[in-house]
């Protein structure tokens, strides 16, 4: 009996902390209080380091015409909030689709590959609305948490 | 020879009153004023804020794919919905969210941002009052 209660605290103590591994494999720095706020009113404020330099420049001259909404700032500020993004920025270029660099992160070769197993009628349904709301699977997406513990499909 | 502390004396109080009321949270009364003001100086033949024409500028599509309830839900009391991502936006009315019409620098830029999308222009002094007339009908 007793040995049994040992084994499985042991066994929890193992599985906590294994999960604790993996979240960490998920979990993005998203930078400062001006960023979170700023770019995160209208959806999560994505990870600084799932897309290239070139993008976020891109993507910051460009924020009164930002997918369909207008999204500007003052210029300080969204210098400010530029800089923090490249400080970030990930590495490796991704390739350009017809010359500008890619704007989604939902069209970059590493998302469509981390996300293949995903099914396609998910993307589309009512509960998902687009791969580009994160926090409909990844439930702690808010605050850069996209580790498998916090990770729940919508059926 | 002591004429110019007296100016300064005179300008202090001045000089601060310029600065205490951008440093010190605002209420939408204060929004309401500015808007009156403006509203004033741009058509003389301005009789005032209508809750019920606000209500209807609120609820009605002017040209574009959206109107305003649909972030902010007909009912703003109630927590909205962003149309495009989903995300789950605060209530506007200011009696169901007090952080609502506490800040200039918030309140123009949503202003200007949101009117842009739902009129693909600026909104007048004289709309933006007639909706914040009509949230401040709303109770919780
Ligand atoms: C006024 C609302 C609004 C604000 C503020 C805003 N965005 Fe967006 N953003 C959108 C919308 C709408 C989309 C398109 C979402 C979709 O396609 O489902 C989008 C999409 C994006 C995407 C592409 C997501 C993908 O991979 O498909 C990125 C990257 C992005 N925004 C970055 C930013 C940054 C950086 C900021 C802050 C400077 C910001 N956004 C602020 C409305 C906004
Ligand atoms: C329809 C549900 C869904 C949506 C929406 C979604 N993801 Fe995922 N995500 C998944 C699944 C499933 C996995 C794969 C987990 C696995 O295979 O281990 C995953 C994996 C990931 C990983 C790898 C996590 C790790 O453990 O290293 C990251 C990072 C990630 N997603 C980011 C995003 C971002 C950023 C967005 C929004 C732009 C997003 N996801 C939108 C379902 C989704
Ligand atoms: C496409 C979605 C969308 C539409 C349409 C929209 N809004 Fe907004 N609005 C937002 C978001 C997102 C915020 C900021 C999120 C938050 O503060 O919770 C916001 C914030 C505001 C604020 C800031 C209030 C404060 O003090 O915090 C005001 C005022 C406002 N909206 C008015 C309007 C008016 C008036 C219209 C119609 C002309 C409108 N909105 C249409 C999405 C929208």
């Amino acid at each position: 009996m007793k040995r049994n209660t040992l084994t499985l605290g042991l066994g929890l103590l193992a599985w906590l902390a294994l999960g604790a591994a993996w979240a960490d494999g998920g979990r993005f720095d998203l930078g400062g209080p001006v960023y979170r706020d700023e770019c995160g009113a209208c959806h999560v404020a994505y990870p600084p380091q799932l897309l290239p330099a070139a993008s976020w420049r891109e993507l910051m001259r460009t924020l009164d015409r930002h997918f369909g909404a207008d999204a500007g700032l003052e210029p300080q500020q969204a210098a400010a909030i530029l800089d923090g993004l490249v400080a970030q920025a990930r590495r490796r270029p991704e390739a350009a689709p017809r010359g500008g660099p890619v704007l989604r992160i939902t069209q970059t070769a590493w998302f469509r590959h981390e996300h293949d197993e995903v099914p396609a009628r998910l993307w589309k349904g009512p509960a998902v609305k687009g791969a580009a709301h994160c926090a409909a699977c990844h439930r702690r997406a808010e605050a850069g948490d996209y580790g498998e513990r916090t990770l729940r499909l919508p059926r | 020879m002591s004429a110019k502390p007296t100016i300064a004396y005179l300008l202090l109080p001045l000089a601060l009153g310029l600065i205490v009321p951008t440093a010190r949270a605002e209420a939408p009364s204060d929004f309401l004023a500015r808007f009156d003001q403006v509203a004033r100086a741009a058509d003389a033949g301005f009789r005032g804020f209508s809750a019920q024409r606000g209500e209807r500028f609120f609820k009605s599509r002017h040209g574009a794919d959206w109107s305003c309830a649909s972030c902010h839900s007909d009912n703003p009391v109630a927590p909205g919905r962003h149309a495009v991502t989903g995300k789950a936006i605060g209530p506007l009315a200011p009696a169901a969210n007090a952080e609502r019409f506490s800040s200039a620098r918030q309140v123009e830029k949503w202003f200007k941002r949101n009117c842009n999308d739902v009129l693909e222009r600026a909104c007048t002094a004289q709309e933006k009052g007639d909706v914040l007339a009509y949230l401040l009908t709303l109770r919780k």
